[in-house]
């Protein structure tokens, strides 16, 4: 194998300005409708005393878990010892680690005293999910970045792939916890499955893949520097079966809640006649999320497409964005089964199923995190060398 | 300084242009508070002969004081009065041209007027109520 | 030593039968010694009281909210007209049983859990559990993050959709935290032995809302819970609640 060589990019084109200038705005925008939330207080969101967590958690859950999944080629690479995923490493790091700060930088502007963040630092339940996440995640940004130094560092190089070792054990727990702060939770119908866990590390694994390959498109389009046809088919294929195994988790989600009886209201709520819910788990999350992609990932007629494989990252990232509603949105909708055998009434909506518009405010936070994700990587690979020269198939392998 | 006013980087100092500005930043920062002559505040007087300890200690630690009480009400329900915040806001309300007392929004609540001088937000009156409880309803 | 008894001796020995007739009276039923007085304000409350409630639905009567406009008035639980997020702490909920078309109606409000699924997920600390077995939410560490709304499986909670001035000075509360019914803890803490929604379900004549102390078995709510039938709401989730049922 050749040496690769990395090189910043040179970032003075006027397309490079403007994605830069589309971002700034769009972050303005998320940070102004967080100052305006938090003024207000989030009675001008969509969220209310029975949807408690809306828009803001559905893009902040699908970062979070993107970021652990976006660190997977490293892992690949260093941990699975496989050659030609090496030179795509630097990257994968700098994407999980820029995702997740913009998937908690919505949660944070999301609380109710974001002024009180030094309490959550400061003041510990350690029984609590919520509690082990911060150290997850906090955790995880120091593993990365050494990790990442390790690998760009010639001195260190020896070291990264143990690095990289830990880096791969850590995103396997920080998923797992994501996926417990809604699997331990024994009030709701929805959640309450130990599933949800495996379900969150398997969903990270597609929706971090499917943004990678986006990122390295738009880089190596935007720079026209060379990417191979070899590297490109291994990733998409990658991104193939992280799909065809979200169908089998979600499957075996389903099966398990459906075999006990007392979650068929649940289950009927969302595969069945749940509106919104039942047409954004069909319609997004399974067909646009996980089937179309599957065909245009591998019909031999758009398999070799950069084009399709593209449009097919887009969908699975819709389809990501969908299935965070529907697990979040969905399984606060569904009411909370107080007596069971009994129907029910009051003022405070029990029974009934919960409605939820998202306010636009909630929205642009959550585009605006997205927005800073992604601009800080667009910085990043300005400043420093994350991306090689070329990733032909010639200089790859 | 004078020298560091030409335009673009002198040869003469190293940092050029940004040197002035920072040097200016800095200068600014010392110079304005002490140029500034903002009154000390007139702090109004709380009922009785004193507090429940000498002023000076109170002017310091008064937030220890509070915070410490405030866990022991919360967490196991002891509610003696001296040391709570309830006792602070019966001596020391401010009454306005009615008669009434004032909320912390007002500047000439006894609260706000040291702190808006200090510059330190007050925490306690967005949940707690700034006046002091009506007479009828008050509690020993 | 066998001589005959001083005065001396004998108030020595009055004195030491008294303290173990004491002792054995604390041994026996360690909690009527405890009830019997009050606690002073700088005393810490212990865990020899356990306070809860005993709700009969028989005696809830149609049409009545007597207990939350109580609660109401006794917390400063006001609204803004905006009932998708205006706090409720307490709520009647009116039942149909399926199979049967049986009506019934209760009032719901936090159940104060021995095991509290709010304390559990809480990041912070700031749902707790008093030691006399009261579920209340520290503001002072409360972040707004509603994890504990997600986690509460009786939606006790109500989170501060937007700011509050002029709020019971017994009953702090601000936007952007958490909250739920304290049973009425400034009132217990005064050794007071109702709460509001007691008094004004009394008022009104039902009787369906009964307040006291679990642990005391000479409290009336023991003695009805100790020979009449109850429920807690999803009790198979094992919570031991504070709020019992009849009727359901």
């Amino acid at each position: 194998m050749k040496t690769i060589a990395y090189r910043e990019i040179e970032g003075t084109s006027a397309g490079y300005y403007v994605l830069l200038g589309v971002l700034v705005v769009l972050i303005a925008i998320g940070g102004l409708s967080a100052l305006y939330m938090e003024h207000e207080g989030h009675h001008v969101t969509g969220m209310t005393n029975q949807i408690v967590w809306g828009m803001p958690h559905v893009f902040a859950v699908f970062l979070i878990i993107a970021a652990s999944g976006a660190l997977n080629v490293a892992s690949v690479g260093s941990v699975f010892g496989k050659t030609p995923y090496k030179p795509l490493a630097p990257l994968s790091g700098l994407l999980a680690v820029c995702l997740l700060m913009g998937g908690l930088i919505v949660l944070v502007l999301d609380l109710g005293r974001p002024d009180r963040l030094i309490v959550a630092m400061t003041s510990y339940n350690f029984k609590s999910i919520f509690a082990w996440n911060i150290f997850l995640y906090t955790g995880f940004l120091g593993i990365t970045v050494v990790y990442l130094w390790f690998m760009m560092e010639r001195r260190m190089n020896e070291y990264s792939s143990k690095a990289g070792l830990v880096a791969f054990v850590w995103r396997l727990i920080l998923t797992t916890g994501t996926g417990s702060i809604f699997g331990f939770l024994v009030a709701r119908s929805m959640y309450d499955s130990a599933v949800l866990a495996p379900m969150f590390i398997i969903m990270s694994l597609a929706f971090g893949m499917a943004i990678y390959l986006l990122v390295l498109f738009s880089a190596y389009h935007g720079t026209g520097r060379a990417l191979g046809d070899a590297t490109v088919r291994r990733l998409k294929n990658l991104l193939g079966v992280f799909i065809a195994a979200i169908l089998l988790i979600v499957l075996i989600f389903h099966l398990t809640k459906l075999y006990g009886t007392q979650y068929h209201g649940v289950e009927r709520f969302i595969l069945l006649d749940g509106g919104i819910y039942t047409f954004l788990f069909w319609g997004v999350q399974i067909g646009l999320g996980c089937i179309v992609p599957l065909v245009l990932l591998y019909a031999p007629a758009t398999a070799s497409s950069r084009g399709a494989i593209s449009l097919a990252s887009v969908l699975v990232v819709l389809g990501g964005l969908a299935a965070m509603y529907v697990i979040i949105i969905g399984g606060q909708a569904y009411p909370i089964e107080m007596f069971p055998g009994w129907e029910v009434q009051s003022s405070f909506a029990d029974g009934v199923v919960h409605e939820y518009a998202p306010s636009m405010y909630e929205i642009a936070l959550g585009v605006g995190g997205t927005a800073l994700a992604l601009a800080m990587v667009t910085v990043g690979i300005k400043v420093l060398r994350f991306l090689p020269l070329s990733l032909a198939d010639a200089d790859v392998e | 300084m004078t020298r560091s006013r030409t335009p673009g980087r002198s040869a003469n100092s190293p940092f050029g242009g940004k040197g002035a500005l920072f040097a200016a930043i800095v200068v600014a920062m010392v110079a304005i508070p002490v140029a500034a002559d903002v009154p000390a505040p007139k702090i109004p007087k709380g009922k009785g002969d004193k507090c429940v300890e000498p002023t000076p200690f109170m002017r310091r630690n008064h937030m220890e004081l509070i915070l410490h009480k405030r866990d022991e009400t919360v967490h196991q329900g002891i509610r003696s009065t001296k040391y709570s915040l309830k006792e602070c806001l019966n001596c020391h309300a401010v009454n306005d041209e009615q008669g009434q007392p004032v909320a912390f929004t007002d500047p000439r609540h006894f609260c706000t007027v040291c702190h808006s001088y200090a510059s330190v937000s007050i925490d306690c009156f967005e949940c707690h109520n700034s006046k002091p409880e009506p007479k009828a309803a008050a509690t020993p | 030593m066998s001589k005959e008894l001083t005065p001396t001796d004998s108030y020595r020995r009055r004195f030491l039968g008294g303290i173990g007739a004491l002792a054995a009276a604390a041994f026996g039923s360690g909690v009527i010694v405890n009830v019997a007085r009050a606690r002073s304000p700088d005393e810490a409350v212990t865990g020899n009281q356990r306070w809860g409630m005993l709700i009969d639905t028989g005696k809830c009567a149609d049409g009545c909210d007597e207990c939350v406009k109580a609660c109401n008035d006794e917390n400063g639980v006001t609204g803004h007209g905006r009932p998708e997020t205006d706090a409720q702490w307490i709520r009647t909920v009116t039942l149909r049983e399926k199979a049967t078309g049986r009506t019934t109606k209760l009032p719901m409000m936090c159940q104060h859990c021995e095991y509290p699924p709010c304390v559990d997920v809480c990041p912070t600390g700031a749902s707790f559990r008093r030691d006399d077995g009261i579920v209340l939410v520290d503001k002072h560490l409360c972040i707004g993050c509603r994890y504990c709304m997600m986690a509460c499986p009786y939606k006790a909670r109500s989170f501060i959709h937007e700011v509050i001035m002029d709020q019971k000075h017994n009953a702090p509360r601000g936007k952007g935290t958490v909250e739920s019914c304290t049973l009425c803890v400034h009132r217990i803490d005064k050794g007071e032995t109702t709460t509001a929604c007691q008094d004004a379900c009394t008022k009104a004549g039902h009787n369906a809302i009964l307040f006291g102390d679990l642990k005391d078995p000479n409290s009336e709510i023991s003695k009805r819970l100790a020979n009449e039938p109850s429920t807690q709401v999803r009790g198979d989730l094992g919570l031991n609640l504070g709020v019992r049922y009849q009727g359901i």
